[in-house]
């Protein structure tokens, strides 16, 4: 990719001047202050970064229902999470296994964030999350209600606990968050989406935005229902099951959880002491894939050159690439000559951890934003399990066998999602 | 001059009109769609009531492969959205793919479709260990709603930022708010927004039901709405969709197209209160309407025509007229108000862009929508609501807006063309 092909690429930049009577609209690139994890990987930030280092996977068999009948019984779980530890009980009751993830991700985030919302003004605060699948488990047991004996037995918490703005609405409530609410549905690329989305309402008068997500499908029909589109792994090695870029690539395995970060305006940041936090948001674009049968591109290439026309860096200026890496091989094959035609053949290291996790759905795209600000932070590049060596045709510097430290500056995530979604986001260190 | 969005095409599939003109006939009219439920039998259940679209979608198109594919969600946004751009008298095949953006909004997804096989694949409830062999292969295309989404970007060859928002009952505000927002910043040049909603199943009725949030009135179905009226008990469930085509203003006029109106300002606040609940005095919804006029740069007084959510539920109709008051102090009482749902009913997300299809073809036509069965205003509500009949009104300025669970309040405003001056750039 030369300099002139990356000038002819769309700058999505908005206008960024402030709306009138908007004192916190904000320019500059916004930050990221906080970070929540809770995931396969572990229940807090450091505890899923060691696990990363370490190489040290979260897949085993699913046990929170017998996988016994089903062709896929692996699967990233949260280990250890005790929902009545992290979030109210009547809250437990009333929402599902994802939100309850997402109310304590969200609340980690803001703690790590040392960011007190009701010292903030309330309408500058706001929730973006992503949401793919919504309360899937929580559902199946009120439709097992419905179906088993009569309307009667649904319960009052269904119509708020199933639909996919739980998690945003439950996350305003409990932290008094005022300001524009939003759930973006991109499957595994609306966590990219939902950070995109909260520099939008940064640009527009927002100061500090809660987002991210969570995901949980592990039940059994969110299983057979993801197993319906035929792309979830059904080698039974855990260790071997979910090999992107491999040879031997089979497909995925899912997971459940993710990451809740707060991105806030440079301003807001810099006046409450915070500094640039974890680093920055410099660029973001997303595309669409053409219909089935088109003769077009995927939007990978394209989107990633926005990405970083909006970020105003070259090519060359990215230093750890983290892969959406499928594991489906023509996926796999499409998103390699991708960063090839951007990078160069093998032009920039490649990793994806989210092989110890499976893939997260809503909560994926932003667990590789955490797991890339960590990266930045620590100058270290976590290495790719799972996969033994890039297949032939795969020319991607693939970091494989332990961690490669060098110096980073700036990262570049992409994520894609079912049907054709793709987004890309590109993170600069914190100065 | 910064870019602006402007609507240059109408879609809609709603309870009592498939297509944009007898959907606005019918509003026009005054006449209802509400009636007892025939898609499943509602024998069983509380509120036997809805509004139902008449819709097949042979007739209205679709092949057999899409049929099978599209849950019927889906199939209201794709045929929206086919007639949407068909209006819009776009050459999309001309236009860059790349440069096409869709925003699809819609709270509850493939409901119908999920439910349906969840009661195959457990034989009926019996199982929790559902049966995966006899999934059909498009099962996760229901279970994730962003499928709704990209059935319309195929439909209309979009390869540029594409999203399903899904913010419960302000799903349609929010996704058409989050489009304009694609084309102001130069992601976009043409965005095909709107939402789609088809959640008349046992399981949606069940949960609403388990709230009593709907309408009990099952005696009398076609007045089971009544928004603003003192009898009313609640409101009542719906399916539909509308779709727009939105283009940056200045390339629409350079084309010559019909615009039907600019989208000026929009804005979201949220209560942090209660899922569910409302605080009697509006200040969420009344801040959303204040910004959404800073944004505009229009003063309160210049808003000609409200549509509002009235939802028909005791606490909304309050709440929402609070709001106004709140917002647009004493001109809150000169202003007309209305509420379609009186007549199509409440279709959970998709209201909220049917809604924006009937405040631009109000706009347009320079008639208000009555509010269907308000024969007595509730004390409380002492607006304007544009009872039974509709209005012909000079209009300038409308503003939708929309309340929803979460506590999300959104507003938006729309202005004919032409009519609204900014004196250069909107900052």
């Amino acid at each position: 990719m030369t300099t002139a092909d990356l000038q002819t690429a769309r700058i999505t930049t908005a206008t960024g001047l402030p709306a009138p009577g908007q004192a916190g609209a904000s320019t500059a690139a916004p930050v990221i202050t906080g970070i929540g994890v809770i995931a396969p990987t572990g229940l807090s930030t450091e505890a899923h970064w060691s696990a990363v280092l370490a190489g040290r996977s979260a897949i085993g068999r699913i046990s929170r229902f017998d996988p016994t009948p089903y062709p896929v019984r692996l699967a990233g779980q949260v280990p250890g999470f005790a929902a009545k530890e992290q979030v109210p009980s009547r809250l437990i009751r009333q929402t599902d296994h994802w939100t309850h993830m997402g109310l304590a991700a969200a609340e980690a985030a803001i703690q790590d964030a040392e960011a007190n919302p009701a010292e903030l003004p309330e309408y500058e605060l706001a929730v973006v999350t992503s949401s793919s699948s919504g309360g899937t488990e929580f559902g199946q047991h009120e439709m097992e209600n419905l179906y088993q004996h009569n309307p009667e037995w649904v319960g009052a918490y269904q119509s708020i606990a199933w639909f996919y703005a739980a998690t945003t609405g439950q996350v305003s409530i409990r932290h008094g968050l005022r300001g524009p609410c939003g759930v973006i549905c991109c499957e595994q690329a609306g966590g990219l989406d939902a950070v995109g989305q909260a520099r939008r309402l940064i640009r527009t008068g927002s100061r500090l935005v809660v987002t991210g997500g969570t995901d949980a499908s592990l039940c059994p029909y969110g299983l057979t229902a993801q197993l319906s589109a035929g792309k979830l792994s059904t080698v039974q090695d855990p260790a071997r099951a979910y090999a992107p870029f491999d040879e031997h690539a089979a497909g995925y395995l899912p997971g459940e959880g993710g990451a809740m970060l707060i991105v806030e305006s440079a301003e807001s940041a810099a006046a409450r002491g915070a500094g640039q936090g974890y680093g920055r948001v410099l660029g973001y674009a997303a595309g669409f894939d053409p219909a089935p049968g088109s003769e077009r591109p995927p939007a990978l290439r394209r989107t990633i050159a926005e990405a970083l026309a909006d970020a105003g860096v070259e090519p060359s200026a990215v230093d750890v690439v983290f892969a959406d890496a499928l594991g489906v091989p023509a996926a796999d094959l499409a998103e390699a000559e991708a960063l090839a035609q951007v990078f160069g053949p093998r032009g920039v290291p490649v990793t994806a951890p989210k092989t110890l996790t499976g893939r997260l759905y809503g909560g994926g795209a932003p667990l590789d934003v955490a797991t890339a600000l960590l990266a930045l932070r620590d100058q270290v590049i976590p290495h790719t399990t799972g996969t033994a060596a890039p297949a032939p045709g795969i020319e991607i510097d693939l970091v494989l066998g332990e961690p490669r430290h060098q110096e980073l500056t700036t990262a570049l995530v992409l994520a894609r999602g079912h049907g054709g979604f793709t987004a890309a986001l590109v993170l600069g260190r914190a100065d | 001059m910064s870019r602006r969005a402007v609507i240059t095409g109408i879609g809609v599939v709603a309870p009592g009109g498939i297509g944009r003109e007898p959907f606005w006939d019918m509003l026009t009219a005054g006449r209802t769609a509400t009636r007892r439920i025939t898609l499943f039998d509602p024998t069983a259940f509380r509120s036997q009531v809805a509004a139902e679209a008449d819709f097949d979608p042979a007739a209205a198109g679709l092949s057999p492969r899409q049929i099978r594919r599209m849950d019927r969600a889906a199939q209201f946004a794709v045929v929206s959205a086919r007639e949407a751009v068909a209006d819009s008298g776009l050459d999309l095949a001309n236009t860059p793919p790349e440069r096409i953006g869709v925003s699809i909004g819609s709270a509850v997804g493939c409901t119908m479709g999920l439910e349906e096989e969840y009661v195959l694949l457990s034989d009926a409830g019996r199982h929790w260990l559902v049966d995966h062999s006899y999934g059909v292969p498009h099962l996760y295309g229901y279970m994730v709603p962003s499928t709704l989404a990209v059935e319309v970007a195929w439909e209309v060859g979009a390869e540029g930022p594409t999203a399903l928002i899904s913010t419960g009952c302000t799903s349609g505000l929010d996704s058409i708010g989050h489009g304009a927002q694609l084309i102001e910043e130069g992601a976009a040049d043409v965005v095909v927004t709107g939402a789609t909603d088809a959640p008349l199943s046992p399981i949606t009725s069940a949960c609403f039901d388990a709230i009593k949030a709907t309408s009990p009135n099952n005696d009398d179905p076609e007045h089971a709405s009544r928004p603003f009226d003192q009898d009313r008990d609640g409101f009542v469930l719906a399916e539909g969709a509308a779709v727009l085509v939105m283009e940056e203003k200045t390339a629409a006029e350079a084309r010559g197209a019909h615009v039907y109106g600019e989208l000026v300002g929009f804005a979201g606040r949220s209560n942090a209160f209660h899922m569910t609940g409302l605080k009697a005095n509006g200040r969420e919804m009344a801040e959303a309407i204040k910004v959404a006029l800073d944004r505009a740069r229009l003063a309160p007084a210049s808003v000609d025509y409200i549509n509002a959510h009235g939802s028909g539920t005791k606490q909304n109709d309050r709440h929402e007229t609070a709001a106004f008051k709140r917002s647009l102090g004493s001109h809150a009482h000169k202003v007309p108000v209305s509420s379609i749902k009186s007549m199509v009913g409440h279709s959970l997300g998709a209201i909220g862009s049917i809604e924006v299809a009937a405040c631009a073809l109000a706009l347009d036509r320079q008639v208000v929508p009555p509010t269907a069965n308000l024969r007595t205003s509730d004390p409380e509500c002492d607006l304007d609501y544009v009872p039974l009949t509709a209005r012909e009104h000079r209009m300038d300025v409308v503003l939708s807006v929309g309340s929803g669970f979460g506590g999300f309040q959104s507003a938006m405003l729309l202005a004919r063309s032409g009519a609204v001056e900014y004196g250069g750039d909107r900052r």
